[in-house]
């Protein structure tokens, strides 16, 4: 089995569920991107989502967007995604997932960017404007590589749609789901009843695909992830980590402010 | 089961696709339908062939050029006859209003309650601001803060029509980052809102959408010409931002191979200065919006910004039909830089008293090099098509800035 596997297996044998970090990477630089991800890691992250940078965001809101932008104007992007990953790689046994934007790797081309995210460590891709349907050529590459690619489902998707991701489960490596609580960007506050709704909708979505769901979009805080938790096999954490990064100012501060959070929601999930 | 993706439709050979959040997809998935079961009935097409007679005043009128042409070619060696395609004579200015009122009454018979639209020079927002006034919807126009400032008399006519127009102030404040912004608002927005996105580009349904919708310019262009000259013309020309008035005109004549098919891109300063917005020139093939085509990209994959003095034009992507129609060898795509188009709008409004948008004073800024190379083709003088895509009053100041000598000098 995988990291990510063991990672759900794990908690799930605990009775707790998986907690997934998102981290911009390159804000506000490569090498504290590798400290902060570390940092998630050692207060309980057990997925940690590693941001590429891409100059046009827009499945994403102010906050990662505004963020990007940092990483990029400094220099960021997919070269130094892969360099963070390794580092951390070095000294963690923690699953990585390299969230993105399809072009940077298109650019690359696929078999070629499968190749070195592999060799950076890490562990599956989620690329949010990649849909199932278009996804074949990095897929095939990527399992080619033994690289997962994560399939996203929204409240809008038509039941169809996730049956074929169970289908699709069967033939290439699918980690888990991911699912989106809301229509919408990232960075929004998800109300108690919409969270509810995506953890039970997640939980339906685990049944019908046999692959672990998590939540993600509108968690924000403890109280907001155990809601979304209850039914799900998880949640992801992205905005809001971001934000306290962008607020802090110095290393100090940001490590503080992102652990705490950390902490919280894993005492929460 | 999951079909190889170029065996679906929405692509264009290697390019087009749906390349967006797994929430638009059935958003896609509904427009594709209406697409198919609205706007291809008979009902629909008589709608909005009426509203384009007596609303927008189609046909629009094909005006040969024959000054214009004896001074691009006083030997007569090179150009039979030039007509213009009047685009510019429509109601607001330019083609846009083609393909804004035929998505706002597709919307409006999907049951969606608000329209959404992103707009660079403004020439789109103001055809959509203007559709819905018609059918009394409420607007909503993202426009880069930069293109706001570059573009007050559009803002200002949005604002007169209703719309609301919101500066957007991510990247680098142009149209790119108001279709970022557009795409964020109609993913949250998605059961209500229709999104009227104004050039063939986008996610598949959008490039077939828009280029059926603004298909009325080749329809009429290759009837009247028919008609003027008693057979088809031996080129059409058009200018390229994300190419909607280009594959407008061309879908007229595409299936036609004699008739050469040539599109004229932004140059800006220079392609050699990386300073443009040539993406079919010098870019190379990726993914932005929504489709597989031509981008403006770094090799990490950065999205480049664009630089051309038309804001219409100023795109770092293009519509995926003209990458394929590039890549098939059926269309030939030339770039004029900032100077050359400022050059050739002085030229046409001095000899055929027509000021021409700035966007269109690129293809006519070409006219000359592309005759030349189609009459030595041919062996003879060329017939050529040029579409007038809009007029220039919206430029009135870049022209008066870059064309006029100061009054006060000048009145000595």
């Amino acid at each position: 089995m995988g990291r990510i596997e063991d990672a759900f297996a794990r908690r799930a044998a605990e009775g707790k569920k998986t907690l997934v970090t998102y981290l911009c990477i390159g804000d506000p630089d490569g090498d504290a991107s590798i400290d902060l991800a570390l940092a998630c890691a050692e207060e309980g992250a057990d997925i940690l989502e590693l941001g590429c940078p891409f100059s046009d965001p827009s499945a994403d809101g102010l906050a990662i967007a505004r963020a990007s932008q940092r990483a990029l104007r400094r220099g960021g992007g997919l070269e130094e995604t892969l360099r963070v990953a390794h580092a951390i790689r070095e000294r963690s046994d923690v699953p990585i997932v390299l969230f993105g934007y399809y072009n940077p790797l298109f650019v690359r081309g696929e078999e070629d960017a499968a190749r070195v995210v592999a060799s950076a460590g890490i562990d599956a891709l989620l690329v949010v404007d990649l849909p199932v349907d278009e996804s074949m050529p990095l897929r095939t590459a990527a399992a080619n590589r033994g690289l997962g690619l994560v399939p996203l489902v929204a409240p809008t998707t038509r039941p169809e749609r996730v049956v074929q991701l169970g289908t699709l489960a069967e033939s290439f490596p699918v980690p888990f789901i991911y699912y989106v609580s809301m229509t919408g960007v990232t960075g929004g506050a998800g109300g108690e009843d919409v969270l509810a709704t995506a953890g039970a909708e997640a939980g339906r979505v685990r049944d019908a695909t046999k692959r672990p769901t998590v939540v993600g979009f509108g968690i924000d805080s403890g109280a907001r992830a155990r809601i979304a938790a209850k039914d799900a096999d998880g949640v992801v954490v992205g905005s809001e980590i971001v934000r306290r990064i962008e607020r802090g100012t110095t290393s100090t501060e940001r490590l503080t402010s992102v652990r705490e959070l950390v902490r919280e929601l894993r005492a929460a999930v | 089961m999951v079909p190889p993706a170029q065996e679906t439709a929405g692509w264009y050979g290697p390019f087009g696709g749906r390349f967006v959040s797994e929430t638009l997809i059935p958003a896609l998935d509904e427009l594709t339908v209406a697409t198919k079961e609205i706007s291809s009935t008979d009902a629909f097409k008589a709608e909005l062939r009426a509203l384009l007679a007596d609303y927008v005043g189609r046909p629009t009128p094909l005006t040969e050029a024959s000054r214009l042409a004896r001074e691009i070619d006083p030997a007569k060696k090179t150009i039979h006859r030039l007509f213009l395609k009047r685009e510019d004579l429509c109601h607001t200015g330019a083609h846009k209003i083609n393909n804004a009122l035929g998505q706002v009454l597709l919307a409006s018979k999907m049951g969606k309650t608000r329209i959404i639209a992103e707009t660079g020079a403004g020439q789109h927002g103001v055809a959509t601001a203007t559709a819905c006034a018609l059918f009394g919807l409420p607007c909503e126009v993202y426009m880069g803060a930069e293109d706001v400032k570059r573009q007050a008399p559009n803002v200002g006519r949005m604002r007169l029509l209703g719309a609301k127009v919101i500066p957007v102030e991510s990247g680098s404040r142009t149209l790119k980052d108001a279709m970022n912004e557009a795409l964020r608002d109609w993913v949250t927005n998605v059961a209500t809102t229709h999104y009227c996105i104004g050039s063939a580009a986008g996610p598949h349904p959008y490039p077939e959408l828009v280029a059926r919708f603004q298909s009325v310019i080749g329809d009429e262009a290759r009837a009247q010409i028919l008609e003027r000259t008693g057979r088809l013309p031996d080129a059409a020309i058009a200018c390229i931002g994300g190419g909607s008035n280009a594959i407008g005109l061309f879908r007229g004549f595409v299936s036609a191979a004699s008739v050469k098919l040539f599109g004229v891109e932004a140059a800006g300063h220079g392609i050699e200065t990386g300073m443009h917005a040539a993406t079919l020139t010098a870019g190379r093939v990726g993914v932005l919006h929504g489709s597989k085509s031509y981008v403006l990209c770094d090799d990490g994959g950065q999205i480049q910004e664009a630089h051309s003095i038309s804001a219409g034009l100023d795109y770092p992507g293009v519509g995926p039909e003209h990458a394929w129609l590039k890549t098939s060898g059926r269309a030939r795509y030339l770039s004029a830089t900032d100077d050359e188009a400022l050059a050739a709008a002085a030229l046409v409004t001095r000899t055929e008293g027509i000021l021409p948008a700035l966007e269109t004073s690129h293809p006519f800024a070409k006219i000359g090099a592309i005759a030349t190379e189609v009459a030595r083709s041919i062996g003879r003088p060329a017939t050529i098509v040029l579409c007038l895509s809009g007029r220039g009053d919206k430029d009135l100041e870049t022209f008066l800035g870059r064309l006029l000598s100061p009054v006060a000098e000048g009145s000595k």
